[in-house]
């Protein structure tokens, strides 16, 4: 019907800009991390001839020397290890605001909003000076501190709103067919449960993936730096060239991941990111 | 004028799934038809299409003498009460009402007077200023009546109003509805899954099923001369009993007896005999001369019922299974009213509707009767009611 | 909402009051940890904002009062930067309203190729902001970026303060906006289908429903999504930090704030910046709950 091409069309347009969005940047860094070294000032949107001399560079000098592999350990582990920690902490106490009644809840859910917002800034300077004092400045735990504590936030309220929407009596129902709590637990709640576990640590995981701040105050070296805050540091070919090429290809090398974890989950993260509202 | 008229209309959605099949439909300026049907039979389709809150597939519908295949819902002056009301939470009661009208551009003092009115006619005026979170039930389904009613179009669309209110209250809007619709003399389409409702309140009554239009007429009509299995057994209540019979030689044998075979059966072979509850009664209260006619048989009673004003009683006959998918669409139907259930293969559980002075008792024989002159006959394989009435009826088709 | 504990009898059951227990030592570890790197720190930075610290001075440290508070609140420095921020903040946090509200009706409504638009939508969600941060900058460099190329311009964009800071709130814009746009979709599809069947039977147009019912609507995820992008634009740090270290004037808050801190390990002063941004932040949380009524019972932490 007439109508209905005209939308079509519509749409169809509407679709392309959006995506042109979100994708022109990315492009355009894939597109500078294959220019040879000599094209990478050629203003040119798409390279005049690719060559993969940006990725080389990266990894060249193994572990020690790279400027790019040590700080992708160091952002790989922190997050993971960040991740796993924070989403076992949340899950109890999603669990225990989902399910159980006590005094207090709404406290804890406020509070964990108000420290979502805090501005990180407020709190970098006494941690500064405090993880000199303890001696984890530099170190991967004093990185994974303040990631868990900003993090939590995030983690519990992902949690709360998937854990209540499990229906809680099958568990009841499972003891009464002759399971033990704890099988109950595990064969009944644990799968329900599972999928919203699952967002919540890919978001976390993209929080401290993402964290610049605390990364660039709290580490002063390939200790722990991770790469956001090593990308800053990147040196060119020599001190008078930008390290333009190399920079552009440790974003790729960053990103290419996370846009295909997206890609993926797509549907988790964004009934993560809506609490549950939006089902995909 | 405000007839409408549905000329092989047809809805097949994307998914290739067709909803209505080819309905012929007249609605008469001023009047009230109701679409019945069991969930899934496609009449919400059809008033969707009416109101242009569907496209059409094929076929052409008419308003006022107008082709309005294409038009939007706005251009078609038909107002429409929603299931769930579909008020608007952040309006008033006021602006709600009044919402049409102000799209319209109608100017402030005719759509208060208008607003106005209504919530008197429905009784709502002291709860013009309120929002609809915190009215009762009763209260927003009679503003989303208003809704309607104040733009005064040129027909009514109205789908399944009154499913959301409990029982007490439903019988009570039922009325209402009724005294608005004559008062107001407007064309109303009106649908829903309870035949009750469509009974009582219609003008005309069409039964669908499975997107087919199956019968239109008056509730009498559709009470007495059914024109097959599904719509036998869907109007009235408690539904239709159906047997096996067989007709040869004249007579026409049915699980609890004989009768003469009724003129116009046609021919000899097998039918589905169906009969009406309240066409048994308890031989022993039924008198001599009405015995003469009809038959009276013996029966183990399974169940008694008893609601003071009726007595139900069940028991059951032999048969072969009655087999037809006119009857199988009508099963959940009457499991909901009935609510008797574990019928063993070969069984029919048959109702009766006896006097309340009836002395049947549970798992005790009883002689009943059962009026054969209103005996209806269909065929088996088609489901198409056979002939007129049975012979010896008395009652004007 | 959860049952309020106003109900329960004064002696609790044993049965409730085992569930407290286990309750509160579920949540133990979590909010010890939150507790522990947010009000200490938070404490912690009032001490050291009232003593005068500069680390590279150790010797002269001492209680100092206000002082701090003064020299910060006196330096114009300070004053350009919270303009910046909120100049910042106000225009991104618009724009991002608008475009967000376009794509998250894209994503409600499109007949097709909603799974595609809700994936790539993520992507800016998912880049590190500082590779983003490097791309724009890559992008409006003077004479090595697509940009100036494209429109046929020799700007220099990060020479100056307006056109860096044009850039600057581009790239925040695009990498907020995707989130945005999901907090509102989350209040679009709250809105009943129905209303939107009715009003078409009422003879709205596309525009008037959307004006009549959508918006209306949605303004409590509307004001939620405000409050939390407004209270994370007040912290952007890491676009600027990349794209010009703060120069040409375009230093926002969190940038002096790391500057006094961190490079001149000034935590007498830093820590007073500290604990204004803090205040700041608090304050414009107030305004938005008490002042417009935002409900933050279903909120959603920052992304």
């Amino acid at each position: 019907m007439k109508r209905g091409s005209r939308d079509y069309v519509l749409w169809s347009i509407g679709i392309v800009v959006v995506l042109a969005f979100a994708l022109i940047p990315v492009i355009w860094l894939i597109s500078i991390s294959l220019k040879p070294p000599n094209e990478i000032t050629d203003q040119r949107f798409i390279p005049a001839s690719v060559s993969f001399d940006n990725y080389k560079s990266l990894f060249e000098g193994g572990i020690d020397d790279s400027p790019f592999l040590k700080p992708l350990i160091n952002s790989i582990a922190i997050a993971l290890i960040t991740t796993v920690v924070a989403i076992t902490l949340a899950s109890f106490t999603a669990y225990a605001i989902a399910r159980l009644e006590f005094p207090g809840k709404r406290l804890i859910l406020a509070g964990a909003l108000a420290i979502a917002m805090f501005p990180p800034i407020s709190t970098v300077g006494p941690l500064f000076d405090m993880w000199r004092a303890l001696g984890i400045y530099d170190t991967y735990l004093g990185l994974i501190i303040p990631y868990l504590t900003f993090a939590l936030p995030l983690a519990i309220y992902v949690l709360v709103a998937f854990f209540r929407e499990i229906p809680w009596d099958l568990e009841q129902a499972a003891q009464v067919d002759g399971a033990t709590p704890w099988q109950a637990f595990r064969k009944v709640i644990l799968p329900l449960a599972a999928p919203g576990v699952f967002t919540a640590a890919i978001l976390v995981f993209i929080f401290c993936w993402n964290d610049f701040v605390f990364a660039i105050s709290l580490t002063s070296s390939d200790a722990s730096r991770t790469v956001p805050a090593a990308l800053a540091f990147f040196t060119g070919e020599s001190t008078f060239t930008a390290p333009t090429g190399s920079i552009a290809a440790a974003a790729v090398v960053v990103t290419i991941p996370i846009i295909v974890f997206v890609l993926i989950f797509q549907r988790r993260i964004v009934s993560g990111l809506t609490a549950g509202a939006v089902k995909g | 004028m405000a007839e409408i008229v549905l000329d092989q209309v047809t809805k097949v959605f994307d998914d290739g799934y067709e909803a209505v099949k080819q309905m012929d439909l007249e609605i008469a300026d001023g009047e009230f038809m109701i679409l019945v049907g069991p969930s899934g039979c496609g009449k919400s389709t059809a008033l969707r299409m009416i109101a242009g809150l569907e496209d059409i597939s094929s076929g052409e519908l008419r308003i006022g003498g107008e082709e309005v295949n294409d038009r939007s819902p706005k251009d078609r002056d038909i107002a429409m009460v929603f299931q769930n009301y579909a008020l608007y939470p952040h309006m008033t009661v006021r602006e709600n009402m009044g919402f049409a009208l102000s799209l319209a551009g109608v100017d402030k003092e005719e759509i208060n007077r208008k607003v106005e009115d209504a919530a008197r006619t429905l009784d709502l005026t002291q709860h013009l200023d309120r929002r609809p979170a915190n009215l009762s039930g009763g209260q927003r389904q009679r503003v989303a009546m208003g809704r309607a009613i104040v733009r005064e179009p040129k027909a009514f669309l109205m789908d399944e109003p009154l499913s959301n209110l409990d029982a007490k209250l439903r019988v009570q809007m039922r009325t209402e509805v009724a005294r608005l619709q004559s008062d107001l003399e407007t064309t109303t389409v009106y649908v829903t899954h309870d035949q009750t409702e469509a009974m009582t309140l219609g003008d005309r009554v069409a039964v669908m099923r499975a997107g087919v239009l199956q019968q239109v007429g008056a509730p009498a009509e559709l009470y007495d001369q059914p024109r097959n299995l599904f719509v036998a057994g869907f109007i009235g209540s408690p539904a239709m009993n159906f047997m096996p019979g067989e007709i040869s030689g004249g007579k026409l044998r049915i699980p609890i007896g004989e009768v003469e075979a009724p003129q116009g059966a046609g021919r000899e072979g097998k039918v589905i005999a169906g009969i009406r509850p309240e066409n048994f009664e308890d031989a022993e209260i039924v008198g001599d001369l009405t015995q003469e006619r009809g038959i009276t048989f013996e029966a183990e009673i399974d169940l008694v019922e008893s609601l003071g004003s009726d007595l139900y009683a069940y028991f059951h006959v032999e048969s072969e299974g009655i087999q037809s998918d006119q009857l199988a669409d009508l099963v959940g139907e009457r499991l909901d009213e009935t609510g008797a259930a574990g019928m063993r293969e070969g069984e029919e559980q048959i109702v009766a509707r006896l006097e309340p002075t009836s002395k049947v008792r549970r798992r005790e024989k009883a002689q009943l009767w059962a009026d054969t002159a209103k005996l209806h006959l269909f065929d088996p394989e088609s489901g198409e009611r056979l002939g007129e009435k049975t012979a010896a009826s008395a009652e004007a088709g | 909402m959860e049952a309020s504990t106003a109900n329960t009898p004064t002696h609790a059951s044993s049965r409730t009051r085992s569930e407290r227990k286990l309750a509160w030592m579920l949540c133990a570890p979590a909010v010890i940890a939150m507790l522990a790197v947010t009000a200490y720190p938070i404490g912690y930075a009032f001490v050291l904002s009232v003593q005068k610290l500069d680390l590279r001075f150790p010797e002269q440290t001492g209680f100092v009062g206000l002082d701090n508070y003064g020299t910060v609140l006196g330096s114009e420095l300070w004053w350009t930067d919270l303009f910046n921020t909120f100049l910042i903040m106000v225009i991104s946090v618009a724009v991002e309203l608008v475009l967000g509200m376009v794509i998250a009706l894209v994503m409600h409504r499109a007949i097709f190729g909603r799974g595609t638009v809700r994936t790539v939508v993520l992507i800016p969600y998912g880049i590190i902001t500082v590779v983003a941060a490097f791309a724009w900058q890559f992008a409006f460099a003077s004479d090595s970026g697509f940009v100036n190329n494209l429109i046929g311009s020799e700007m220099d964009w990060f020479g100056g303060h307006v056109s860096s800071l044009v850039v600057i709130i581009l790239a925040e814009i695009w990498k907020t906006t995707p989130f945005m746009a999901l907090l509102l979709l989350a209040g679009l599809v709250t809105i009943d289908e129905g209303l939107y069947e009715a009003a078409k039977v009422d003879g709205a147009s596309a525009w008037q429903r959307f004006w009549k019912i959508t918006l209306p609507l949605m303004k409590p995820a509307i004001l939620v999504a405000v409050l939390f992008r407004t209270l994370e634009a007040f912290r952007v740090f890491d676009s600027i930090f990349i794209m010009t270290r703060g120069a040409q004037n375009t230093e926002s808050v969190s940038i002096l704030g790391f500057n006094q801190l961190i490079n001149r390990l000034n935590l007498g002063v830093g820590s007073a910046i500290s604990v204004l941004a803090f205040l700041i932040v608090v304050g414009i949380a107030f305004l938005f709950v008490k002042g417009l009524g935002a409900r933050l019972d279903e909120g959603r932490p920052g992304g």
